[in-house]
C-alpha cells in the first residue's frame, strides 16, 4: 500500500493517449452538440447564429414528423422480442450434444458477422417485387393454391401488419398487409437471430447448474416445466442485459437501412429518428435542429433504460 | 460470473444429459437444425448464384445459370476502382484499429491496475459516454473535421473514429481478471508500472486485446455513417460507400452488385473463420458485467 502514491504520474501517462482522445472526440463534441442545441445554428446560412433557448425542443414536440418518425422506430422494434426469443430458441438447440454443432453455430452466425450494406443491397434485390426469389415464390405458391393474391410490395408500401395510417396517427383497414417496414423487420430478424445473442445465452446455458435439472427431472418434471422453472429464471440476469442493450440499440436504429435501401420512404415509412437527424443535419444543414433531435434521441433512451433497471431490479426480488 | 469468458469450446457438455438420445430424436433435431440453416443460409446462395448470371437470366428467376459468368467480377473492377476501395477500407480500419487497442491498451491497464485519486470517477465518465447515441457525436466531430481541414481525408476518416470508450471498458474488465498478486510480486521486486505492464499484464490479456482488435477491424471495415458524411472524393470511398454509389448509379446491374457484394463479405468470412475462438470469448466478456 505505501506505494500507491507513487501511481498517480505514471497513470497520467498511461491514460493521456486515449484521455486526450476521448476529450475531444468524445466528451467536448457532447457538450458542444448540447450547446448547438440551443441554437439555430444552419450550416447553408454562415454566420447567422442565434441562441434559441428551447426553442428546437419546442418545435420538436409538436412537429407531425417527428412523431411519425418515432413510431416508425418504435415499430421497427417489434423485430426485438422475437429476435430475442429466437436466439434463445435457437441456442438451446445448439446447446444439445450432437456432431457437428460447430459447423451450425458457424452458419448461424454467419448473417450478424457479415452484416452491413453490402447484406442491405442482398435484401433490397431479394424483397423486389418484379425479380426478388421471395415474390417470386410466393406468386408460385399462391398460383399453386389458385388463390387470387398479390405478393406483397415490400420496400415498395406503405403498407403495415398494424394498418397504422400513413397521412395521421391512427389506423387505417386499407394499409393492413406487409409492406416496407415489415421487410426491414424480417430482414433485422434474420440478421441478429444467430448473432451475438445468441452467443451470449450458450454461454449462460452452460453456467446452469446441471444439479437443477436433475432436481426438476427427479420430480417428474416435464421438459417445459424445466425449462419454466430452471433454465428461464436462470438465464433472466442474460435476458435483461440483452434487452436492455436491445432496446438502446433499437432507438438509435434504421439509419443505415433507410439510405441504403429505402431512402426512408415510401412516404418516410422507414425514417427512423436516427435517419431524422442525418436528414436534418447533411441534407437541410439544420445543425441547431438536428442537435436537439439527437439530445431528445439520448433523453428517450436514458429513459427507457432507467425504465428497464427498475422492472429488472424488481423482477431479482 | 467473472470468469465466463474463460468457457472454452467444451460448451457442448452442456445439457447433455445422462443418456444419449435415440437415434430418431437424433435425427430430427439434424432436420430442425438443417432446416434453420437452409433459411440462414438461402439469401447468400441466391447472391452467389445471381453474381455468376448473365444480366439477362436474372429476371428470367431460374436458379441456376444456364452459363457461368466468372468474369461478372473483373467487370465489377472495370466499371468502379473496386480494388481501391478494398484498400481504402482495410487501410483506415487498419490504422484505427491500431490506435484504438494501443490507446486502450494503456488506459485500460491505469485503470484495472493503478491506484490514483479520481480514478472511479473518470471511469464512470468513460461508461456514461457509452450511453450516449452515436449520432450525438456526429454534427460536432463533422464540425471539429471541417475548421480542421481534415474534412475529405484519410486522417479525418480514421482520427475521430479511434477513440472509444468501449475499447477502454473492455479491456479494464479484462485486466481486473487478472490476479492482482502477479503484479504486486513484480512491483516488490522494483518493477516500473511499464515493465509491469509490458511484461506481466499484455501477455495475460493477449485474448482480449486480439478480441478488441478483430471487433474494431470488423466494425470499422464495414463502417458506414462515419465515412458517409467525411467522404467527398471518389479516392477515399470505402467499401461500403463505394457499394453504395455502385448500386444508386449502376442499379441494374444486379449480376454485378451482387459479385461486389459477393467480394466486400469474403474477407469478413475469411476472417471469421480464423478467429473464431477469440470472437466467442469476446462478445461474452462484453456482457460480463451487465
Amino acid at each position: 500500500m505505501k506505494q500507491r502514491k507513487g501511481d498517480l504520474l505514471p497513470a497520467i501517462g498511461f491514460l493521456a493517449p486515449n484521455f486526450i482522445g476521448f476529450l475531444i472526440f468524445c466528451a467536448g463534441p457532447l457538450l458542444y452538440s448540447l450547446a448547438v442545441s440551443f441554437s439555430d445554428w444552419n450550416v447553408a446560412r454562415p454566420g447567422v447564429f442565434h441562441w434559441v433557448g428551447f426553442g428546437n425542443f419546442t418545435d420538436l414536440l409538436s412537429d407531425a414528423s417527428f412523431h411519425t418518425y418515432f413510431v416508425n422506430t418504435v415499430y421497427l422494434m417489434i423485430g426485438i422480442p422475437v429476435s430475442i426469443f429466437g436466439s434463445l430458441m435457437l441456442a438451446i438447440l445448439l446447446s444439445q450434444k450432437l456432431k457437428g454443432m460447430v459447423v451450425y453455430r458457424t452458419l448461424f452466425y454467419l448473417p450478424s458477422f457479415t452484416s452491413g450494406v453490402a447484406l442491405m443491397i442482398l435484401w433490397k434485390a431479394l424483397f423486389n417485387p418484379d425479380f426478388g426469389p421471395i415474390d417470386y415464390a410466393l406468386n408460385n405458391f399462391f398460383h399453386f393454391l389458385h388463390v387470387d393474391a398479390q405478393a406483397p410490395a415490400w420496400l415498395l408500401s406503405t403498407k403495415n401488419i398494424f394498418a397504422l395510417d400513413i397521412e395521421k396517427l391512427g389506423f387505417n383497414p386499407k394499409q393492413f398487409g406487409l409492406g416496407a417496414r415489415d421487410a426491414l423487420i424480417i430482414m433485422g430478424v434474420w440478421t441478429g437471430i444467430g448473432g451475438n445473442n445468441m452467443l451470449l445465452y450458450l454461454a449462460a446455458l452452460t453456467n446452469v447448474p446441471q444439479e437443477l435439472y436433475e432436481a426438476a427431472d427427479l420430480d417428474g418434471a416435464s421438459k417445459w416445466d424445466a425449462f419454466r422453472h430452471v433454465t428461464w429464471p436462470q438465464l433472466a440476469p442474460t435476458t435483461f442485459f440483452i434487452v436492455v442493450m436491445s432496446v438502446i440499440g433499437g432507438f438509435q436504429a434504421g439509419f443505415d437501412q433507410a439510405r441504403v435501401m429505402t431512402a426512408g420512404g415510401p412516404a418516410g415509412t422507414t425514417t427512423t429518428m436516427s435517419y431524422y437527424i442525418y436528414q436534418k443535419a447533411f441534407e437541410e444543414f439544420q445543425m441547431g435542429y438536428a442537435s436537439a433531435v439527437s439530445w431528445l434521441l439520448f433523453i428517450i433512451i436514458f429513459v427507457m433504460t432507467v425504465i428497464n433497471w427498475r422492472l429488472g431490479n424488481r423482477e431479482d426480488d | 460470473m467473472a470468469n465466463s469468458f474463460a468457457v472454452d469450446e467444451d460448451r457442448d457438455a452442456h445439457l447433455s444429459g445422462k443418456k444419449p438420445p435415440p437415434p430418431a430424436v437424433l435425427a430430427l433435431r439434424h432436420a430442425v437444425l438443417i432446416l434453420i440453416s437452409l433459411t440462414t443460409l438461402a439469401p447468400f446462395i441466391w447472391m452467389v448464384l445471381t453474381s455468376f448470371k448473365p444480366l439477362a437470366e436474372v429476371e428470367q428467376l431460374n436458379p441456376i445459370p444456364s452459363v457461368w459468368h466468372p468474369e461478372n467480377y473483373a467487370e465489377v473492377f472495370k466499371q468502379v476502382p473496386f480494388a481501391h476501395y478494398y484498400f481504402n477500407s482495410v487501410f483506415i480500419a487498419a490504422w484505427v484499429t491500431f490506435l484504438q487497442v494501443f490507446t486502450s491498451c494503456l488506459a485500460a491497464f491505469a485503470f484495472a491496475r493503478l491506484r490514483w485519486p479520481g480514478r472511479d470517477g473518470v471511469f464512470r465518465l468513460y461508461l456514461a459516454t457509452l450511453m450516449i447515441p452515436g449520432v450525438v457525436m456526429l454534427i460536432p466531430n463533422y464540425a471539429e473535421m471541417v475548421q480542421l481541414h481534415l474534412f475529405n481525408s484519410y486522417i479525418g476518416l480514421i482520427i475521430p473514429a479511434s477513440f472509444t470508450a468501449f475499447g477502454t471498458f473492455m479491456l479494464r474488465q479484462f485486466m481486473l481478471t487478472i490476479p492482482r498478486a502477479l503484479d504486486e510480486a513484480a512491483a516488490i521486486d522494483g518493477a516500473s508500472p511499464w515493465v509491469v505492464f509490458w511484461d506481466v499484464i499484455m501477455p495475460l490479456a493477449r485474448a482480449g486485446v486480439i478480441t478488441l482488435a478483430i471487433f474494431s477491424f470488423m466494425g470499422n471495415y464495414g463502417s458506414f455513417l462515419w465515412p458517409l458524411i467525411m467522404i467527398k472524393s471518389e479516392y477515399l470511398r470505402t467499401l461500403p460507400v463505394g457499394m453504395l454509389f455502385f448500386d444508386s448509379v449502376y442499379g441494374r446491374q444486379t449480376n454485378l452488385i451482387m459479385a461486389a457484394s459477393v467480394m466486400n463479405i469474403l474477407p469478413l468470412i475469411i476472417l471469421f473463420v480464423s478467429t473464431q475462438k477469440y470472437l466467442v470469448k469476446g462478445i461474452q466478456l462484453g456482457a460480463v458485467k451487465g
